[in-house]
């Protein structure tokens, strides 16, 4: 089988530090790996143990700093690395970033099985540039997978977890799934691993070299646009504090003393 | 004339329209004042049997258009039946707005239709509105709910998802003459590529009804351990409320997925949100910010959940808990 994993390079959105103008502070901001990406990642290392002959190239776009990432990746088993990296590409929403991402797939790795994505990414949080991609490769689409349960080299079944249960979905191949948090155990790479990568290199695309029309990507590419950013304002409340237990506890009555 | 708002109406598995379609309506009433003549539409996939029940509900709720495609596919969801009819409604209805509940199935559904129609898609937003130049400004919260940005569209329809809870539903039902339109669909023999086999419900400790508590006693990092999420769950069965918690303490294996309130969890608008051993990142707090009183209990004064919080005591919730619990027992 041959597997595309999409993964993203993102701030780490815990660790966040404001300007003097309420903008944030990227210089020092830690960059991580996307965290459904690790899971997404677990379901591709399931399958290659499990489906004879499987290779996994490993997707991202981003800055050229995004390299590092996906050489951590390549140290877990994967077989190769492709990273889309072109200022044209810079503030791509998720419909021009899908646009990229399955021009890039479809002019470089057409024979693909499977797409595997994150469910979301913790710094946009939209989860659409899985569907938007397997919308312009014609793909049927599986979100919110939770589980791998069986795998052959025309279908896929998989556990999904929605609000008020668990589905359970076979898909035919080619598809694009959308992975969500697991509790699959995150592989550590081998020492070998790492060796083996090192022999590896992250190939770099730029939008010429995937055949993508400049006015497609972008913000040019992009239908929706910022139009204004700012921190989010805080309600406007006066906390009152307790020393006394007995005292705080009357503010825990909801029907807010009408019984009274 | 406005070409309307569309909202995408969701039936559920149990057959029932998703309350939050009808929040969006409440919400796109509000926005039709600011455009001229703008029609509430929706936009339904469903089987043959439930629609004529559908209709006084469409009818009550004031829409004034709504279009459906019956067809006994619609029995359960999957992309690849959905994806295709809704993009073709859409297409044909050609309306200036669209909006869609941020479930699990608008979610699926909403990138389809706006990649489809090569147009923007504003994801879970939490505020709506009409600019001075007629265009809809949809403003959500990105970068862990830390910064809030304002999105708009230079193509149509101007798409956004809002997430169920939100918006409210009108206060009172209305009657309106709603026209309903039939749609046609020809599905040319086309077999979906994926099969449901089976569904599992969760079993309602799974679910930790979230949506519909009136109090949640939520735990952060500062709890620590399974241990003292048992305090909290002791809180909650004390006051009839439910349990939940921030992303850290899912994270750390602490509390189910579930339970998660906050921009990666769920929305919730309880009567009472008592936050314990949470710090109160935004990321959290924009999952509860409506709640009607907050009252916050944490080891540290400078935590920024005191800023949003009515009532607080600062301590040890380990230390805390038990004595309140005893406290509000004796008051009962």
């Amino acid at each position: 089988m041959k597997i595309v994993l999409c993964v993203k390079q993102v701030p780490d959105t815990s660790d966040i530090k404001w300007t003097e103008n309420n903008t944030i502070q990227r210089e020092g901001l830690e960059s991580i790996i996307n965290p459904c990406d690790v899971y997404a990642a677990e379901i591709a290392l399931t399958i290659k143990k499990e489906c004879p002959n499987t290779t996994v190239t490993v997707l991202s776009m981003g800055p050229n700093q995004a390299g590092k990432m996906l050489k951590k990746l390549l140290a877990l088993g994967f077989d190769e690395a492709v990273l889309l990296s072109d200022k044209k590409f810079a503030a791509s929403d998720t419909y021009a970033t899908g646009k990229t991402i399955s021009k890039a797939i479809a002019e470089k790795i057409p024979d693909f099985d499977l797409i595997i994505c994150g469910q979301y990414a913790i710094d946009g949080d939209t989860a659409q540039t899985g569907p938007s991609i397997a919308n312009f490769l014609n793909l049927p689409q599986i979100t919110y997978v939770k589980e791998l349960v069986e795998c052959d080299e025309n279908k896929l079944t998989l556990l999904r977890e929605l609000e008020e249960g668990f589905e359970k979905v076979q898909t035919k191949l080619p598809a694009l799934i959308c992975v969500t948090e697991n509790s699959y155990e995150p592989t550590r790479a081998t020492i070998g691993g790492v060796i083996e990568a090192t022999k590896k290199e992250v190939k770099i695309l730029n939008c010429n070299d995937i055949g993508l029309e400049p006015a497609c990507t972008g913000l040019k590419g992009s239908p929706t646009y910022v139009s204004k950013a700012f921190r989010a304002v805080k309600k406007e409340v006066q906390c009152e504090f307790f020393e006394n237990i007995e005292d705080f506890a009357k503010n825990f009555d909801i029907l807010g003393g009408e019984n009274e | 004339m406005s070409k309307g708002i569309l909202i995408y109406s969701e039936v559920t598995r149990e057959n029932y329209l998703h309350t939050v379609t009808f929040e969006l309506a409440n919400k796109a009433r509000e926005l039709a004042q600011k455009l001229s003549d703008c029609p509430i539409m929706a936009l339904v996939l469903v089987k043959p049997d439930l629609i004529d029940e559908f209709k006084e509900v469409f009818r009550v709720n004031g829409f004034d258009k709504v279009f459906y495609v019956a067809d006994e596919r619609f029995r359960t969801y999957t992309t690849d039946i959905f994806a295709p009819v809704a993009i073709k409604c859409v297409r044909d209805i050609d309306p200036e707005i669209m909006l869609i509940g941020a479930t699990n199935q608008g979610r699926d559904l909403a990138p389809r239709i706006s990649s489809a129609l090569h147009t923007g898609l504003t994801a879970d937003c939490t505020g709506l509105d009409i600019n001075e130049s007629g265009k809809l400004a949809a403003t959500r919260p990105t970068f862990g709910g830390q910064l809030m940005a304002t999105i708009l569209s230079k193509k149509f329809p101007q798409m956004a998802t809002v997430r169920p809870k939100v918006f409210k539903p009108m206060k009172e039902f209305v009657n309106v003459d709603t026209n309903f339109v039939r749609m046609g669909y020809d599905f040319c023999g086309y077999k979906s590529k994926i099969e449901v086999l089976e569904f599992t419900k969760k079993i309602t400790s799974e679910i930790n009804n979230l949506d519909c508590a009136e109090v949640i006693v939520a735990g952060g990092r500062g709890m620590q351990s399974a241990e003292g999420f048992k305090l909290l769950k002791e809180l909650a069965d004390t006051l009839g409320g439910v349990v939940g918690a921030s992303r850290l303490a899912v994270e750390m294996g602490l509390a189910d997925k579930n339970c998660q309130v906050g921009q990666t969890g769920k929305t919730v608008i309880p009567k009472l949100y008592i936050a314990c051993g949470i710090s109160g990142a935004l990321q959290h707090t924009v999952g509860m910010n409506n709640a009607e009183r907050v009252i916050a209990i944490n080891k540290d004064r400078n935590a920024p959940i005191f800023e949003i919080a009515d009532y607080g005591m600062v301590g040890d919730a380990f230390e805390i808990i038990p004595k309140l619990i005893q406290s509000i027992k004796q008051h009962t």
